[in-house]
């Protein structure tokens, strides 16, 4: 028998496959191709403080291996979220979920961050720190080490729960921002969020995405994901959970052997609705192949 | 959900008719649609079907890019992975007994199914069809062997009438049912005074209602095309 579990922040995880944000909703869609209680857990779609409509359409494009989206973290509002979303998720899944949490000022994570601390459904506190700050000339918070740690300051001192900070890849030093993240008082840290990329309709010679400019996902982006979560590995000592176009169970094995404690699954839910399911499926049987007894024995094998 | 082809054959122009062998068993309303997985593709392509029973169902696609160019060289015999019965399609309760059925161009074919369903239960439909040209017209046998009236208009005048579906629309209906370009689907909007539902299309990923890549805003707040669409009633638009 091989053992799958993992523990995240103490947080003791049946398997490490959990869908990411922003490609899983609120999981009611996906409860309804199968029973997700096969999952690790589930990180729903980012939250803000206020509701937010999000980007005209066209917000998807495809592209070599991957899509884009700019969605513009379309949401409800995190009173909505606590009022109808958390209450109905509890219905079809009883295991702690994961809140991603997005702002577009340090006050906004704030507040969002101690509205779901009360929450006792919710595990883990992802903060999305890739939205452009507007008080300081829309750069996003992700792209300077000290916005970052400020986020991560401001929002742990706010909540028993763990934080983790979800990283932009769109930066020159990764790492510098980890650690940044890590001093500042993250309890783990998720990456990679999309890459930066656009695509060109060659009929109307403009952006094929109403917003120009989109967050590229999908199996393209994989070897950058996992060179980042190799490098953050290196350089911190809190846990990772790896993302970044995971679309099997060998995918989730090789980031966790580049130091992932958790594997977040994204584009992949979007293709085929039962991508984790089989992802969870299969585990077992690639780890027997590749003789590997227990899931949390690998986590950063390749990165020694 | 695995489907055979059994026939993929052009009928128009750039216009595909895809006979598929599979289950249909979730496919529970005309103007609902699938999501076809085309090897080499990352992204699945939303089809609407225009017929099915059940034993599979009927596609008519435009090859329209990359995608569905690569479908339309897809062989007899092959399979297709594909998911099915999305989307809310029409809803046929108030329909009455004149509904009017305006389609045009690529939206035309749910129509089909739209207006067999309609007949089933006692209405008697006005099919009303739009295209550019006679040569682009496909469909047009087939909602005349249902055996309702069936009004067409092209652009240019070279069949049936000359001018938009929307010149074409009679007098005396009880209801309408829209597929079509945007600008139609509008026009429409804006000439029919009844009831009415209209069916949208917006490029999606999933298309089952979980990346939000879709949504559009109507009176009742931001709606999903793919899961709480296609379809529209009239009033829940905002044009």
């Amino acid at each position: 028998m091989v053992n799958l579990s993992v523990d995240l922040c103490g947080l003791k995880l049946e398997n490490p496959v959990i869908p990411a944000s922003g490609c899983f909703g609120y999981g009611k869609e996906f409860s309804q191709f199968y029973d997700i209680s096969c999952l690790g857990s589930f990180s729903f779609k980012g939250t803000t403080l206020e509701p937010r409509f999000g980007n005209p359409t066209p917000r998807i494009a495809e592209t070599p291996g991957g899509m884009l989206n700019a969605v513009g973290l379309q949401n409800p509002g995190v009173r909505h979220v606590i009022a109808h979303e958390l209450p109905e998720m509890k219905t079809y899944f009883h295991k702690p979920v994961i809140a991603n949490v997005s702002g577009f000022s340090v006050e906004e994570y704030v507040e969002t961050c101690r509205l779901l601390d009360a929450e006792e459904q919710v595990g883990i506190l992802e903060v999305n720190i890739s939205c452009p700050n507007v008080h300081g000339g829309g750069m996003a918070f992700g792209t300077r080490a000290d916005c970052a740690a400020e986020v991560a300051k401001a929002v742990r001192a706010v909540t028993k729960k763990p934080v983790f900070v979800k990283l932009s890849p769109n930066v020159t030093d990764i790492v510098s921002i980890a650690k940044a993240c890590e001093d500042a008082g993250a309890d783990g840290l998720s990456l990679i969020n999309t890459l930066l990329g656009m695509r060109v309709d060659l009929k109307t010679k403009k952006p094929v995405l109403a917003n120009g400019m989109g967050g590229l996902s999908g199996p393209a982006v994989f070897p950058v994901a996992l060179r980042m979560v190799y490098q953050v590995y290196r350089a911190v000592k809190i846990p990772l959970m790896g993302m970044g176009g995971v679309s099997c169970a060998r995918d989730v094995i090789e980031m966790m052997l580049c130091g992932a404690t958790a594997v977040q699954v994204g584009a992949a839910n979007l293709v085929n609705p039962y991508a984790c399911k089989e992802i969870v499926e299969q585990l077992p049987e690639e780890m027997e192949k590749l003789g590997i007894r227990s899931l949390q024995e690998i986590i950063g094998g390749a990165a020694a | 959900m695995q489907y055979q082809i059994i026939e993929n054959t052009p009928i128009a122009p750039g216009v595909f008719l895809l006979d598929l062998a599979g289950d249909t068993s979730m496919v529970k309303a005309p103007g609902q649609f699938c999501q076809i997985r085309i090897p080499g593709f990352y992204l699945r392509r939303p089809i609407s079907l225009c017929d099915w029973d059940e034993n599979g169902m009927t596609l008519i696609y435009k090859a329209v890019g990359q995608g569905t160019d690569a479908l339309s060289r897809m062989e007899i015999g092959g399979m297709l992975d594909i998911l099915n019965g999305l989307g809310n399609g029409y809803d046929l309760s108030n329909a009455g007994a004149h509904p009017l059925v305006i389609g045009g161009g690529a939206g035309v074919p749910p129509l089909y199914a739209l207006a067999k369903a309609l007949i089933a239960q006692g209405a008697e439909p006005i099919v009303c069809l739009g295209f550019n040209k006679a040569e682009e017209v496909f469909l047009l046998d087939s909602f005349e062997d249902l055996d309702v009236p069936v009004l067409l208009a092209t652009v240019d005048g070279s069949a049936g009438q000359k001018g938009f579906v929307t010149d074409a629309l009679p007098e005396g209906y009880d209801s309408f049912f829209a597929c079509g370009p945007l600008p139609m689907l509008q026009a429409v909007y804006k000439t029919c005074k009844t009831a009415g539902q209209l069916s949208l299309e917006e490029r999606m990923a999933c298309g089952f209602g979980a990346c939000m890549g879709c949504t559009i805003q109507t009176r009742n707040g931001p709606k999903r095309v793919c899961k709480d669409g296609p379809v529209f009633r009239k009033e829940e638009l905002t044009w």
